[in-house]
């Protein structure tokens, strides 16, 4: 069991006040679907939860990890809308490095990753020959082999087809139901059962 | 060091000591290493600028031996520095584009050793090709055996120290857009110690006096950063990615 806590969370940009005092628990099993208008924090908010950003105030805890400590950094799985693949290299050599970042897999997963995702024999095609939408799923094609606690998930339906969606949306549903937890930030509507929102 | 027998208890050791995680270090530097070979036009800009600029001297000046012999080392030197200059916005703007680097700042592995790593690929694919082609400018340019010698030993030292001192610079700039001349205006400063110490040692060894203290210094400089600029350069990342 994992328990996600966010205490009194206070973000402010510029002027901006994007939100004040928050406060979340969230559980093993929750998929937490973060919505709003545009600047109005959800990024910002998984950036702080992901460590990259630091909030005016609150405290935020993993199992009782603090945000940025080594064992909560260990723990979560970040994926920002940023495409975090260099074109010179190969679909396969960009997720390996990816996953080396946080854990150490065999090829042959990632391998079979990139089937799963749908993009079978474009292991050692160069990144920047794909699509957009295709880059995508290189990266999310990374969720397959996460053993992360927590995903914060940073708009992963953007530039994929329907189908794509729905492969993602199973995949998040899958680990849920296996005792993980899912935050995301999305605009468009997700049929995810089960899903919190959590509007901006 | 314990003795083990098979394989799979030298790797539960090697785990248990941080051996195997070594690994991630090593492929930052073999990754950026081969993102350059495969992008080489751009690896090789710095290079060219290097031997243009340092060929242009004798039409410019003089193409007498006893004229260009004395700034020599001086021509090497400024040249292999603006080259190792030009070369630095590319160390993290590249990852810093594509969302690579902030992967690496969540990442629960040692951030200043991965910037390390990075800072080591950059050395090899600027400082290693500048030390290789500066004797052969060094003899263009009429200097004598001894200054060459002196030539590759200054080099030896000082370039990784330019690398880790530019590398400071160029996380202090990331996200600023058409920063080049911030980079100029942050990191010469840094570099003066550095030329003023490299190109006397040259000089001097010429005319037979003793340059230990110059190789001393500059040896220095070399550890000071080695210690300092990968944190150093650390904290300005996660200050710049904010």
């Amino acid at each position: 069991m994992s328990l996600l806590t966010i205490n009194n969370l206070s973000c402010q940009k510029g002027y901006n006040l994007l939100f004040d005092k928050l406060s979340l628990v969230i559980n093993s099993g929750d998929i937490l679907r973060i919505t709003g208008t545009n600047g109005s924090g959800k990024t910002s908010l998984l950036k702080i939860l992901a460590g990259l950003n630091t909030p005016e105030q609150g405290i935020i805890h993993l199992d009782n990890y603090p945000v940025k400590s080594e064992k909560y950094q260990s723990i979560i799985f970040y994926l920002g809308h940023l495409s975090a693949l260099n074109s010179e290299l190969s679909c396969l050599e960009n997720l390996k490095y990816l996953n080396a970042l946080n854990q150490s897999v065999d090829e042959q997963r990632l391998i079979d990753a990139l089937n799963r995702i749908g993009l079978q024999g474009y292991e050692n095609e160069y990144c920047g020959k794909l699509s957009a939408g295709q880059k995508r799923r290189v990266v999310l094609s990374a969720l397959f082999i996460s053993d992360a606690k927590v995903w914060l998930l940073d708009e992963p339906f953007t530039a994929l087809d329907p189908q794509g969606v729905e492969l993602i949306e199973q995949c998040i549903s899958e680990y849920c139901k296996q005792g993980g937890i899912c935050l995301f930030t999305t605009h468009q509507d997700s049929t995810l059962s089960g899903q919190k929102v959590l509007a901006l | 060091m314990p003795v083990y027998h098979t394989p799979r208890l030298y790797f539960k050791w090697a785990k248990g000591v941080g051996i195997i995680t070594m690994n991630i270090y090593l492929q930052t530097l073999k990754r950026d290493l081969n993102v350059a070979i495969r992008n080489l036009s751009s690896a090789l800009n710095p290079l060219l600028f290097f031997i243009i600029s340092a060929s242009l001297f004798p039409l410019a000046i003089s193409p007498e031996g006893t004229t260009l012999s004395q700034i020599a080392a001086g021509i090497i030197w400024v040249t292999s520095m603006l080259a190792v200059l030009l070369s630095l916005n590319s160390l993290f703007h590249h990852d810093f584009e594509n969302g690579v680097l902030e992967q690496m700042l969540i990442s629960h592995h040692s951030l200043p050793l991965l910037i390390l790593s990075k800072i080591i690929a950059h050395w090899l694919l600027t400082g290693i090709p500048i030390i290789l082609l500066s004797p052969l400018l060094g003899l263009f340019l009429f200097l004598d055996n001894e200054g060459v010698k002196i030539l590759i030993i200054t080099l030896l030292l000082a370039t990784p120290s330019l690398s880790l001192i530019g590398a400071i610079g160029a996380s202090l700039i990331i996200g600023i857009k058409n920063s080049g001349m911030l980079l100029s205006l942050l990191i010469l400063p840094l570099y003066i110690p550095i030329l003023i110490f490299a190109s006397s040692a040259v000089s001097q060894v010429s005319v037979g006096l003793d340059i230990s203290a110059q190789l001393y210094f500059l040896a220095t400089i070399l550890v000071v950063s080695l210690m300092t600029a990968p944190f150093v350069s650390s904290i300005a990342l996660k200050i710049s990615l904010e």
